[in-house]
């Protein structure tokens, strides 16, 4: 960081932070903070992903081989767990760090210390979710969801659950307030809303969809813990609770928690499909309007993960027409992407590569996303592996190929040196194919009849399995190459060129060096 | 060019046989048994031909925008950022698609819902990790019993080579008779279950403490098999559910067996009257609950 004393403004004197490890934990830079969120989203990231090796591991053949069913079921729930609330958000907060004070012309977030703790929860939770497969009764087991009465059947592990998912959502609500103050209040003269990158934007109303709806998760956790040791009733039946209620209070959070995975998805999107096209991202406004609709609507379609609960046939239809509207926001993007790319000049760098990849697999997740909205053929498909593919391809070819994309997008940035482009291009084509030959024939599975979260299935579903299971090794193999990649690039001798990308339109390439230097836009650039 | 022109088009075309394929086969939904799934069956084959139009039409713009307009062609950029027009008319048309989707999706929703005058109703539980069912009203009034899953644990430690029906096999089927409504009524006595039987297209959540209802009417005779669709524990994956479906001659004898065969017992008589009387008050308690429910 010795080039940030040259740095024009010369206020060197911010520089003297402690060195080492204090560094890291007493730090207030959003670069700082932004780089332990990403690295601890890709620990996370391989956490989650031994998970998965597990349960593919134990479903590659018909039989019980190497996970008994109660272990299957916790690998299945932290699985879950660890993936959207350790890997996949802060990740998109991490980015968010990064990115949004560069983009807005802002010298760092607005909480610094606050941004500091919300960090440092987030290791802390992580911990109290890993150490409860070692405790007595063994990890939750009760699936993501944690539906009680099951998940009042559990032992400690189920608490730790509890405690790490109250410790996160107060991380996610500290990180959203920060993000939507500094996007507020600090952006560059000149710089009005409708100027904003559609990065800044999506983030913007992810957070605040992350203030209206992690208080509820964090309440209605709370009513299970007490329903666990303190003699409430809310959610049993006997005691005059409602088992259905938690369902509709869980799914309040969780439905727009789905939007908060993939919004910061599609800005990242908005910004790399311009870049890399050489042409302005297409309906600019009509983008921002979307993504609110998108909010939105995410806020009122909750009870479409409940149409086999049981509900008056009023409520199916308005979940369903409600869940179908989503769709045309959605598909308002995707037709507005294609038109940046029509009669662009268009080059296929590693970023634009993933950013293809997403759209076209999204899509895809899109489609099977509105086939499960219409209520007789969810009956069907509900609780199978058909719903396992379909928020696969929107969470892992939708979510994590973003991030991929925009990890290559800005890597030059954030370190001052360019990643291997090759392998980048390697690493993009074997994620694309082992996905697809993991999650596609999911979906046959799920039509024929196999139920998510069993640890042995059927005889017929024995040859997708395997498929399916090969795909999963492969596609986990292929991101450490990732990792390779990164740490490849951090030693990299040779320094990126100061604009690796002669599309990219906004202030990080336009206004500051390669490397980003420690502090940025000490005096605000003028918007024109 | 031509030959990428034509290499994609032999892509879309192959995709499509490829999908044309899965129609009727191990990659669709199982033959449909009952009229409620023959609807959700032919709902779902009219939305992925849609799905495919749609697919077709957009990647196939994109995918020529990717061959053509790229910078190593010496494609120099357009300007264009903005089109009210293009808007207004890719928000109309998807709204105009799901209004076409949502139609018969909202016919069937319906039909699914109308549980009234059944024929026979049943009322299956969901325990850890079985099914227990009790024929509440109509022929076989009075039957009660259990089924559990019969698969030898042998076989799930591939100890013993697994059997045809391995994990879907159960010790007492529920017998129903052929062309009959049958009314489920489902509850849960532990934790919540979720009783599906795909080719009859029911799947319905077992509530502990709250009664919910579905219905099929079984088109064939034959023997359908379904499985617990909602987590419920480390069993979760052991408790199957089997339809027999009898033509209305076999289902009646099977009726008067079960029936002699708890004939045994010694005050049948005060028994039955226990029963009638319970069985009337489920009745009675699922009418509400489901009346309120409606």
């Amino acid at each position: 960081m010795a080039a940030v004393h040259g740095d024009v403004h010369g206020h060197g004197h911010d520089d003297h932070h402690p060195t080492g490890i204090m560094r890291w934990i007493t730090t207030t830079n959003h670069k700082d903070i932004g780089s332990m969120y990403l690295w601890f989203s890709l620990t996370m990231f391989f956490t989650g992903g031994f998970l998965a090796m597990g349960i593919r591991a134990e479903l590659f053949q018909p039989g019980i081989q190497i996970l008994e069913p109660e272990l299957f079921n916790a690998f299945t729930t932290l699985h879950g767990l660890i993936m959207v609330f350790g890997a996949i958000m802060p990740a998109f907060v991490g980015f968010a760090n990064w990115q949004v004070p560069m983009m807005i012309g802002a010298p760092d977030m607005a909480f610094a210390r606050m941004n500091n703790w919300s960090f440092w929860l987030l290791p802390v939770a992580a911990s109290l979710l890993i150490a409860s497969f070692f405790v007595p009764g063994g990890a939750a087991a009760g699936g993501w969801t944690f539906y009680p009465p099951l998940s009042t059947q559990g032992g400690l592990g189920v608490d730790m659950m509890i405690f790490a998912i109250h410790i996160l959502g107060a991380s996610s609500i500290m990180g959203a307030i920060n993000i939507i103050t500094t996007i507020l209040n600090m952006r560059a003269p000149g710089m009005t809303l409708m100027k904003m990158p559609l990065f800044v934007w999506t983030w913007l109303i992810t957070a605040y969809l992350l203030v209206l709806v992690m208080p509820v998760l964090a309440g209605v956790v709370t009513m299970l813990l007490t329903d666990r040791h303190f003699g409430t009733s809310f959610f049993n039946a006997a005691g005059g609770g409602d088992p259905v209620m938690f369902q509709h209070i869980f799914w309040f959070f969780g439905h727009p928690e789905v939007y908060i995975m993939i919004l910061p998805a599609f800005g990242i999107v908005s910004e790399i499909i311009p870049t890399f096209a050489r042409k302005p991202l297409f309906g600019y406004a009509s983008m921002v309007y979307a993504t609110a609709s998108i909010a939105i609507l995410s806020c009122v379609v909750w009870a479409h993960h409940m149409f086999t609960a049981g509900m008056p046939a009023v409520g199916q239809l308005f979940f369903m027409y409600a869940t179908m509207l989503i769709a045309v926001p959605t598909a308002v993007k995707v037709f507005n992407w294609t038109a940046t790319m029509w009669r662009g000049s268009m080059t296929f760098e590693t970023p634009m590569l993933f950013a293809i990849g997403f759209i076209f697999l999204f899509v895809i997740g899109g489609f099977s996303g509105v086939i499960c909205a219409i209520v007789p053929i969810d009956v069907q498909v509900q609780d199978t592996y058909y719903v396992i593919a379909h928020f696969h391809y929107v969470l892992v070819s939708g979510a994590l190929f973003s991030l991929f994309a925009g990890a290559y997008y800005w890597l030059p940035k954030w370190t001052g040196q360019m990643y291997d482009e090759t392998l980048g291009k390697v690493h993009f084509w074997l994620s694309m194919i082992f996905f697809n030959v993991t999650f596609f024939v999911q979906h046959f599975l799920g039509l024929a009849g196999m139920p998510r979260r069993i640890p042995d299935y059927a005889l017929q579903f024995a040859d997708f399995n395997m498929i399916s299971s090969i795909g999963a090794f492969g596609f986990g193999l292929s991101q450490l190459l990732f990792v390779y990649i990164v740490i490849k690039c951090i030693r990299s001798k040779e320094p990126a060129p100061e604009k690796p990308w002669d599309g990219a339109t906004t202030l990080e390439w336009t206004h500051l060096p390669t490397p980003a230097p420690y502090h940025s836009f000490e005096k605000p650039p003028v918007v024109k | 060019m031509r030959s990428k022109s034509v290499t994609t088009l032999a892509g879309v075309a192959a995709l499509a046989l490829y999908s044309s394929m899965a129609v009727g086969s191990k990659y669709n939904f199982p033959e449909p048994q009952s009229v409620i799934a023959q609807e959700i069956y032919d709902q779902h084959i009219m939305l992925l031909w849609v799905c495919l139009v749609i697919f077709v039409g957009v990647f196939g713009v994109m995918f020529y925008s990717i061959l053509k307009h790229r910078k190593s062609l010496g494609h120099k950029a357009a300007n264009f950022h903005h089109s009210m027009t293009a808007e207004v008319i890719w928000t109309i048309i998807p709204c105009i698609i799901l209004v076409v989707m949502a139609w018969p999706a909202t016919k069937t929703v319906i039909a699914m819902k109308d549980t009234s005058s059944p024929d026979m109703t049943i009322k299956a539980t969901g325990y850890q990790w079985m099914w227990g069912y009790d024929y509440l009203q109509g022929e076989g009034e009075g039957i009660s019993f259990f089924s559990k899953l019969s698969t030898p644990r042998d076989q799930l430690y591939n100890k013993a080579p697994k059997g045809e029906n391995y994990l879907l096999e159960v010790d007492n089927h529920v017998v129903v008779p052929v062309g009959k409504k049958v009314r489920m009524i489902l509850t849960a006595n532990d934790v919540i279950h979720a009783w599906w039987v795909p080719a009859l297209g029911v799947k319905q959540d077992a509530i502990p403490g709250f009664i919910r209802d579905s219905w099929f009417t079984a088109d064939k005779p034959g023997i359908y098999r379904g499985q617990c669709a909602e987590l419920c524990g480390k069993d979760h994956g052991y408790m199957p559910i089997v339809v027999e479906v009898l033509e209305e001659e076999a289902y009646a004898q099977w009726v008067a067996e079960k029936l002699a065969g708890s004939a045994d017992a010694v005050n049948l008589a005060a028994a039955k009257t226990d029963m009638v009387a319970e069985v009337d008050e489920a009745i009675e308690a699922a009418d509400n609950a489901i009346s309120e429910n409606n």
